[in-house]
Order: C-alpha cells, then sequence, then structure tokens
C-alpha cells in the first residue's frame, strides 16, 4: 500500500483541453478517492516545465496551433517525462497528445513536426475529418472491456513494427490505417476517444490506475451509472455500424 | 438621415415583390402545420424567387451587423430599443432568425423602416456584408460553439478579417478583451474598441497571429512573441458602469446576468457611435428591455406550475448560466441533447463547472440524461435521472429553471414561438 498521494498530472490544459479531457483527470482522482486512496490533480499550466514527479501524465486532444505549441512545451520536458518513465510513472494520452506520443506528426500546414518520441508511432494528415462515435475491442489478455468513445481526428496513425495498438475498432475509424486504434504499451497507453473516455470506461482508468497502486488496491466501486451509459453508447454506436453497412451493401450492389 | 420612409418599399422590383409575397405565404402555410415560426421557410422561398433580394431588400437603408458566439440576438434587440427610444424607426430580425434567408424575410417583413440592425450569424458575415451594404458592423465574442467543428474559432475569424480588411468604410465597433475579435478587426481605420471584460479564455490560449501561448492579466492580454495585444479601448465596462470618453454611464439594465451587461455595453457603444443617439437617450430603451426571445422562456409543466427555461448553447454559455442561477435557483434540470445543432460530442460537460450546483434539487435530462448524470456523480452534485425535462421538472419542488442545449430548448418552447 503506498503512503504517498496520486499525483495525476493535467498537462497543458489550455492548449490540450479541447475535448472535455479534464474529465479523465478529474474521474482518475475521484476513482482514487473513492477507494480511500489519496489522490491530487495537479495542473501544469502551458508555458511551464512539466515536473518529474507526477504519477500520471495526462495529454489531451487540441486543435493545430494549440498542438503546435504543446509539442514544444512537451519536448522541452522530454527529460523529464522520460526520467518519470523510468520510475513506473504511466504516459495517457487523447487525440492530439496521443499524435505527439510518437516520432512524428503532420501539421495542418503538411510540416512534420517532432513528437515527443516516447513510443514508435508516426502521424499524417489524412483525407477528411474522422467524426462519430467509435468503439474499440480491446485484446482479450488485456483484461479490458469493449471501450466507447466519441472521435474527432483528420490525422492517420501508422504503429511502428512490433508496437501494439489498444485494440480493434468496430465501429468508427481509430487509428484510420488498419482496423485499430490507439497504442498501448508498457505503462503507456493513447487513445483517439474522447467522450471524454475515461468517464465513459472506468475499467481504462482502473487499468491506468492499476499501474501506479496495484491491482489488489483497485477494490469495486458502484459504476451502475457509468454502466447505464456504456449500455446505451454501445447500442447506438451499433445501430450507427448497421446504418452504414446497409448503405455500403445498397452501393454496392447499386 | 434624410431618405424617405417609402423608400425601400417603393424600388423594390416585380420579381422582389413576387418573392415576398410567396415566401409570406409560404411562411404562413408552414406555421399553420405546425412546422416552426416560419421564417426560415419564407426566407428560402424569397430567396430561390429573387436571388438578390437580400440588396432589394436592405436598399436606402442604415445596416448595422450584429455577430458573435453569444449574444447576438440581446445585443441586436439592445441596439434596435436604444434606436427605438430615440424616435427611429427600426427594422429587426427579431426572431433570431439570423441567416441570410432569416435576415431577408424579416426585412422584408418590415418594408418601411429606415433603419435595420440585424443580427447574423457568424458564419455568414461575409455572404450578406455586400448585399446589405452594411455601414455598421458590432463584433462580440467568438468561442467554441458545437464542439465537433473542428478549427470552427479560428476559420471565423479568418472570415470576418477579410471582411474587415475590404471594407475600410465600415463603421466597426468590436471587443477589445476578445483575441480573435482584435485579430479579426485587424488594422481597420474606423474601429472603436470596447473592452468587455474575458470571463471565459479557454479557447484563446494560443496568439491568433503566431500560435505562441497568449499571456493574460487580470484584465488583458498580450503575446510576448510577436507583440499582438490587447488594444487600448474607448470604451470599459466596469461592473454596472460603461466607462466613455464623455463620462461614465451607469446600465442598470433589467435582463440579468454579467453577460447582459456585456451585451448592454457592447449596444450602447453602437448607439452612440454607430448611429450618434444620445446616450441618456439610449440608455431609457436599453433598461426597458425585459425579455429577449431566444435566451430565456417559460414552459408549462404537467402539474399546472410554470418553469423557466434557459438557453444554453456552449461551455462559455453554460458557464455564465450556471454563475447566474447559482444564487438564485433552489431546483435545476439539466437538459441535455447531442445533436448537430447541439454539438454531436457532448464532452463539454466536463469544461462546465456543474460543482456550483451542489446542495440543489437537480435532474439530468434530455437524450444525453446519462452523459449528464455521470458528470453530476463525479461532480459530487446529487440528482436525479430523467429523460423527459417536463417530468423531471414534475419531480423538483418549487420553482423550477431548465437550462437546455440548443434542440432542448426549441423543442421546450416551440409552443410559445
Ligand atoms: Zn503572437
Amino acid at each position: 500500500m503506498r503512503t504517498s498521494a496520486v499525483r495525476v498530472g493535467l498537462v497543458f490544459p489550455e492548449l490540450l483541453g479541447t475535448y472535455g479531457d479534464r474529465g479523465n483527470a478529474v474521474v482518475l482522482v475521484e476513482r482514487c478517492r473513492r477507494r480511500g486512496i489519496e489522490a491530487d490533480l495537479i495542473e501544469v499550466s502551458a508555458g511551464s516545465p512539466i515536473p518529474v514527479d507526477l504519477d500520471i501524465y495526462l495529454f489531451g486532444g487540441g486543435e493545430d496551433d494549440a498542438q503546435v505549441m504543446a509539442a514544444t512545451g512537451m519536448r522541452e520536458s522530454g527529460a523529464a517525462i522520460a526520467s518519470a518513465r523510468s520510475g513506473g510513472s504511466v504516459v495517457f494520452a487523447v487525440c492530439a497528445g496521443f499524435q505527439l506520443l510518437g516520432t512524428t506528426y503532420e501539421a495542418n500546414d503538411g510540416e512534420i513536426l517532432d513528437g515527443l518520441g516516447l513510443v514508435d508511432l508516426a502521424t499524417r494528415a489524412g483525407d477528411g475529418r474522422c467524426i462519430g462515435e467509435c468503439v474499440v475491442v480491446p485484446d482479450a489478455a488485456t483484461g479490458l472491456p469493449t471501450l466507447t468513445g466519441f472521435e474527432n481526428h483528420g490525422g492517420r496513425t501508422t504503429l511502428g513494427p512490433g508496437i501494439a495498438p489498444l485494440g480493434r475498432v468496430t465501429t468508427g475509424f481509430g487509428n484510420g490505417i488498419d482496423g485499430c486504434d490507439g497504442v498501448l504499451a508498457d505503462h503507456l497507453l493513447g487513445t483517439y476517444l474522447h467522450g471524454p473516455v475515461l468517464p465513459r470506461n472506468p475499467a481504462l482508468a482502473d487499468h491506468l490506475l492499476g499501474w501506479i497502486v496495484g491491482p489488489d488496491a483497485l477494490t469495486p466501486l458502484d459504476d451502475h451509472l457509468v454502466d447505464a451509459l456504456r449500455a446505451e453508447r454501445l447500442r447506438e454506436a451499433q445501430l450507427t455500424g448497421l446504418a452504414a453497412r446497409r448503405r455500403d451493401w445498397h452501393l454496392n450492389r447499386g | 438621415m434624410t431618405t424617405d420612409p417609402e423608400n425601400a418599399q417603393r424600388h423594390l422590383t416585380p420579381r422582389a415583390r413576387a418573392a415576398l409575397a410567396l415566401g409570406g405565404l409560404a411562411g404562413r402555410a408552414s406555421k399553420m402545420t405546425g412546422r416552426g415560426a416560419g421564417t426560415q421557410v419564407s426566407g428560402r422561398v424569397m430567396l430561390a424567387v429573387a436571388p438578390d433580394l437580400l440588396a432589394d431588400v436592405a436598399r436606402g437603408r442604415r445596416v448595422a451587423i450584429v455577430s458573435a458566439t453569444n449574444g447576438k440576438t440581446t445585443t441586436t434587440r439592445l441596439l434596435a430599443d436604444a434606436l427605438r427610444a430615440a424616435g427611429l424607426p427600426v427594422a429587426s430580425n427579431h426572431t433570431g432568425a439570423n441567416m441570410p434567408a432569416g435576415v431577408a424575410a424579416a426585412l422584408g417583413r418590415e418594408p418601411d423602416p429606415e433603419i435595420a440592425i440585424l443580427e447574423v450569424d457568424e458564419r455568414w458575415v461575409p455572404k450578406v456584408i455586400d448585399p446589405l451594404d452594411a455601414d455598421v458592423l458590432i463584433l462580440g465574442n467568438l468561442t467554441r460553439d458545437q464542439l465537433d467543428r473542428f478549427g470552427e474559432v479560428r476559420s471565423i475569424a479568418e472570415r470576418w478579417r477579410t471582411v474587415c480588411d475590404t471594407h475600410p468604410d465600415l463603421t466597426v465597433i468590436a471587443n477589445a478583451s476578445d483575441p480573435h475579435v482584435v485579430w479579426s478587426v485587424g488594422g481597420h481605420p474606423n474601429v472603436t474598441w470596447v473592452a468587455l471584460g474575458a470571463p471565459w479564455r479557454s479557447d484563446a490560449a494560443t496568439c491568433p497571429e503566431c500560435a505562441a501561448l497568449l499571456t493574460w492579466s487580470a484584465d488583458s492580454f498580450r503575446c510576448d512573441a510577436c507583440g499582438f495585444a490587447q488594444p487600448p479601448a474607448d470604451y470599459r465596462l466596469d461592473d454596472n458602469t460603461l466607462i466613455t470618453p464623455e463620462g461614465p454611464l451607469t446600465l442598470d439594465l433589467t435582463l440579468p446576468g454579467d453577460w447582459n451587461r456585456m451585451n448592454g455595453a457592447l449596444a450602447l457603444t453602437g448607439a452612440i457611435v454607430g448611429f450618434g443617439i444620445d446616450p441618456a437617450v439610449a440608455l431609457t430603451g436599453l433598461r426597458a428591455v425585459d425579455v429577449v426571445s431566444g435566451r430565456f422562456s417559460d414552459c408549462r409543466l404537467p402539474d399546472g406550475r410554470d418553469a423557466r427555461v434557459i438557453l444554453a448553447k456552449n461551455p462559455a454559455g453554460w458557464t455564465e448560466v450556471l454563475r447566474w442561477l447559482e444564487p438564485r435557483a433552489t431546483a435545476v434540470v439539466l437538459a441535455v441533447n447531442a445533436h448537430v445543432a447541439d454539438g454531436r460530442d457532448p464532452s463539454w460537460l466536463w469544461d462546465v463547472p456543474y460543482e456550483l450546483l451542489r446542495g440543489k434539487a437537480v435532474a439530468a435530462s434530455g437524450e444525453r440524461a446519462l452523459d449528464v448524470s455521470v458528470r453530476l456523480d463525479y461532480g459530487g452534485v446529487d440528482h436525479l435521472a430523467e429523460p423527459d425535462p417536463l417530468a423531471a421538472a414534475a419531480r423538483l419542488t418549487g420553482d423550477v429553471d431548465i437550462v437546455a442545449s440548443y434542440t432542448q430548448f426549441t423543442h421546450l418552447t416551440r409552443a410559445t414561438w
């Protein structure tokens, strides 16, 4: 049992907070507190160095200019993040933040910019934006349930050889290349899912927390509200998926 | 103003007259079949019959365009009534129909007044500025509206900037406290800056000019990288007072909330600078406005009580409404949908301080009641969940406020439109 509070870092919320990303941090902190585990939400404002002593580094979604600024700040604090990673800290990143974990990404003017390089993945701009409900099924070995979220991005992300995605996309686009979404590595998780994703998928929040506090500390919580929301969203995505498939079928025949 | 009041009507082409007549017919038909207020339908018919109708119905009038993400309906109404208080006849799209069709329909209905005060949707300003031959442009604020429209703030700012660059003769009245508005206006030769204060900064973290991080102090912003900065204000809102070059003016509006003081300050400056109205006279007009269609409405609950319905369209709007309700309300229904007009992604729920509602009787409602419910749960707000907002309100005692997203608001208030 750890004695110090879990430090959940919300990095650059002014830049990487376009899609309610604060919600992910709130859920991580609250799910600790409900189990009697002390937790603090630490906001790292844009322009400040990212500290080395956070347990979870949360990078959210952002628009083009904001992503460029965030990338600069993240690279400047790259050594601190790498040092925290080697000490067992967790990195969790969504959308623009997910792209920035990789080696490179394409800015809206076509320029190829450097990411943090924490994991071997690269992002190019695609034709048109991927917008809508998205469902991702993680590999059974992860123990994670089907994930629900809302995606809204123009990037197409390619994982390097041997890099595992978060899961297989059954509705929506995800990484937009090979039917998968996100990235899953040791103590590192990236995804295109908003919603925000952790309020909609408490098991994913607990997966991240488990890396910090150990799985035994994760006593069950009353998630009946979220369960109802998850069921509704998954049903909705299934209907959307059916409609899309029916449309494709008619198009192919016609 | 020497324009003959009959001028506009007399110069209409036969085609324009036919368009107005047919559009009116279509509008009445649409209203009778219960499909809505009829304004959009009649406007669409009008523009189909006479594509140049906007120019025809605006000819010979002095036209002011009011645009913003939040507050344009109210600012338009306040400005129109400030002018009416001075005895000037004013045509206006007071129902909030703010796209070209709605603007044409509104002007078509009121051919006589020589002044037109028109609310225009942010995205449509470039399309209507020339047909309307606008004289005055009033720009309030630019924040995220529907969340799934990525890059929307930036793209609107660029369109506004083109309008300002290519129309140096406009009289521009603009909010000096909003970085995107300031950037849009650029170096316009005829601008009056009103500093309204910036309660919502979340959508203006980076410099619109060079994308570096903006530095915010208590009441202004600047970019240390390129020097882009808040311009010195000609008019400045300080709580309930508009500081003007001629001295302070106390607003004392009937309309509630800080956001309405901002609308009032902008409208008052518009009346003074854009139309030369005596401030004291303009103020009597502003203060007399007690209801504005579009933001507040009432609806009847199944048990006969009346509930107040408040529109909240985006995170900035929700935050304003909650801050205003916090000291006043006892029972609040939060009615949220996620259709295109609401924004299909309700993740903005996590940007709004619902914690302000702790201790009140609260219901999570609308088609996305479950998203609201999970948000409230993590925010420590006790609540019940009921998708039907009227049924939800019926389960709360006392006076009920229903805060509603766009399609919930139009649904709940359709009967009164
Ligand atoms: Zn700058």
